[in-house]
Formats: structure tokens, sequence, C-alpha cells
């Protein structure tokens, strides 16, 4: 039988479409309108051609920031997933242990951002923090102030923190998916500890894990807040991350040209990412 | 109707006036012959026709980026290379 198309039902999006263009795709153009101008205020605008996109891929200020967010992302991904995973495991599957550790993991998640940097950055204070007052106190030189490694420790033991429980939840919801004849399956196989999980649970888990690792690196990639409230991006430039150094030169220092040029490529490099995984992830479901 | 505050310039008025004709192109295409025309091409996954041109479109903002780090401000070359890579896309992918 021939399949009836009918496109109508497009219309009902367009209320959607309309809010979409005044909070998405007006701000864009904008940016790019600046990206190819330069202003001295008085919204009096220069033509400026490419020049500012040239200058910020010479610039090894952005390259910097760059390595330094793509390092970041690696770190907290190699961290958060593999505890994610461990912690999901060991979670209660029934009794009154299931809502109380899925309130204790989802708490981290509704603490607003800003708040969650305020809490690391008192937290690690050797003056009046608790983990920066103990470990000054057991004899280790920790402070993340003026010293670049303890910054970035603290601010990846912050992100840890804060989004391990994301991963958790995600890899607990495919964990308590899968149906209890697998299980009885492997018992009778006498299967170990170690092949359950490789061949029943991480298959399982595979495309909540694809969905955390997504969640997780475009978060990562795009964080803001949090280092921003512990560190402000120092000390010097040691946890200035690609958005942080776009809202200096935007903000600090109403560099408009320049910080529209590089919020058009960070901008292409999400896209990129995001297509990339969107593209892998939609193809492990087909294959199934 | 005044667009100052958006700062618009002849060249970028342009440039989405070239993709809003590509977006009521591909509406048209889809009007014509509805399905989006899946296939499996070179990178080895279902691709509909409007995957090729987002693929196309992101690749080519790639090529000019990449055109204006390596080689030099001058980006008509950087223009022809991306149609080329255009043209590669639909045609393979």
């Amino acid at each position: 039988m021939e399949k009836t198309w009918n496109n109508k039902a497009w219309f009902m999006v367009l209320p959607v479409l309309l809010l979409v263009a005044f909070s998405a795709v007006i701000p864009l153009m904008t940016v790019v309108n600046y990206s190819v101008q330069d202003t001295f205020g008085n919204n009096v605008f220069f033509w400026n051609g490419s020049d500012w996109f040239t200058e910020i891929l010479e610039s090894e200020r952005f390259w910097l920031s760059m390595v330094r967010n793509l390092i970041f992302s690696f770190i907290i991904l190699a961290i958060e997933v593999p505890l994610g995973i461990f912690i999901a495991l060991n979670m209660p599957k029934k009794g009154w242990g299931v809502p109380v550790c899925l309130v204790l993991m989802a708490l981290p998640l509704l603490i607003p951002w800003n708040v969650v940097g305020t809490i690391w950055q008192v937290f690690g204070r050797i003056d009046i923090g608790l983990l920066g007052y103990t470990l000054s106190a057991l004899g280790f030189d920790y402070n993340y102030v003026n010293d670049p490694t303890d910054a970035w420790v603290t601010v990846i033991l912050m992100d840890v923190w804060h989004w391990t429980s994301l991963v958790v939840l995600l890899c607990y919801a495919g964990l308590v998916s899968i149906p209890d004849a697998y299980y009885q399956a492997a018992k009778i196989d006498g299967a170990s500890r170690w092949a359950i999980f490789r061949y029943i649970q991480l298959p399982k888990m595979n495309r909540v894990l694809l969905i955390a690792v997504l969640l997780r690196f475009m978060d990562s990639f795009m964080i803001y807040t949090e280092p921003f409230v512990v560190t402000g991006g120092g000390p010097g430039n040691s946890t200035t991350f690609l958005s942080i150094d776009l809202v200096k030169i935007a903000i600090g220092q109403f560099d408009l040209g320049p910080a529209a040029a590089m919020s058009i490529i960070y901008f292409l490099i999400i896209l990129l990412l995001s297509w990339v995984f969107y593209t892998v992830m939609t193809n492990v479901d087909a294959e199934r | 109707m005044n667009l100052t505050w958006m700062a618009w310039t002849l060249p970028t008025a342009l440039f989405f006036i070239t993709i809003l004709i590509l977006l009521c192109g591909m509406a048209f295409w889809e009007f014509v012959s509805p399905g989006g025309n899946p296939r499996v091409g070179v990178l080895r996954f279902e691709t509909t026709r409007g995957d090729r041109l987002f693929v196309s479109l992101l690749g080519s903002a790639f090529i000019h980026l990449a055109w204006l780090g390596l080689v030099g401000p001058n980006l008509w070359w950087a223009l022809a290379l991306s149609v080329v890579y255009a043209i590669g896309v639909f045609r393979y992918v």
C-alpha cells in the first residue's frame, strides 16, 4: 500500500521555531555579524573581514585554552565513567536502600552550579575549609589559590563530586532494565562475576553509557561556572578553559570581534562533536 | 525595519540568505520527492539528503577555517573547494 505523506503536522512546531529563532538563531546571526567587524562602542562598526578568525586561529592563548579543556574533559571522563559504573553495580536493586541511594545520588545534581563552586571554594581553603585545613594539618603543601596542580585537582574533584551521580543514575537505569532471565542463564552456565559484567551488564548499558559520555563530554567541554567561581581561571591561566577565556575576551576586554570569531569556532567544534556522538549513538541503536 | 542593532553587513546578509535559500530548496526537494532519499554511502551508515546538506555545510565551515589558518585570507579558493566537497558529499555519502 502506498504510504501517505502528510507534512501538515510541521505547522504545529511553528511556535517552537519562533521561540528558537529569538533565543538562538538571531543571537547567532548577531555573533556572525560581530565576527567580521570591529567596534569602539556607540554601536558603530567597521568592516574587518576574516582578520579576527585569523587572529584567533594563530593565537597561542586560544589553543592553550583548547588543550586545557580537552585534557580536563579527558580526565573527568576517565574518572567519572568507570567510577559511575562501579557505584551503579554496587547499588542495591531492591529494598529500602534503593530510594536512599537514589536520593543521595540525585542530591549533587540538584545544586546550582555557582553554589557547587562556592561550596568547593570554601571547602578547599586552607584557613577555614575542611579539605584544605585537613590536608595542611596532615602536612600536605596544598593551596589551590597559588598552585596550578592543586587548582586542577580541586576543579577535577569538584566535577567528579558534582557529576559522577549522573553517570551512576544512567548506568543504574540500564542495569535495572536487564531481565532476571539473563542472570539465571548466567548462573546455570556458571559464569563468573566478570563474565556477567562483560557479556550481560556492559552490553545492556552500552546505550546509556554513550549518552552519559556524550553529556559529560559536552558539559565538561563547555564548563564555565564552577571553575570560574573556584579559581577564576587561575592561578595565572592554569584553569582558564575555553568558555572562561571567551568571557574574558568578550566581557573583560570588551573585544566583541575576536570574542565573536572565537565563539563561532567554539560553536563549530561543539557542533561537529555533537554530530559525531549523535551519529554513533543512533547507529549503535540501529544495529540492534 | 532598523537592523543596526544586529550590526548587519551585506556579506553576512548574503551568507544567511544563501543558507535560507538552501533550506527552502531542501524543503521544496522534499515536497517533490518525499522520504529524504536515505542510502548508505562511503561513511557506511544511512544518511538522508538533510544529513548530507548538514555534513556539507559543517565540512565547508572547517575547510574555510583550515584555509584561513594554513593558507591565507583569500577565501575564494576555499569556497571553490567547499563546493567540490559538497558535490562529493551529495554524490558519495
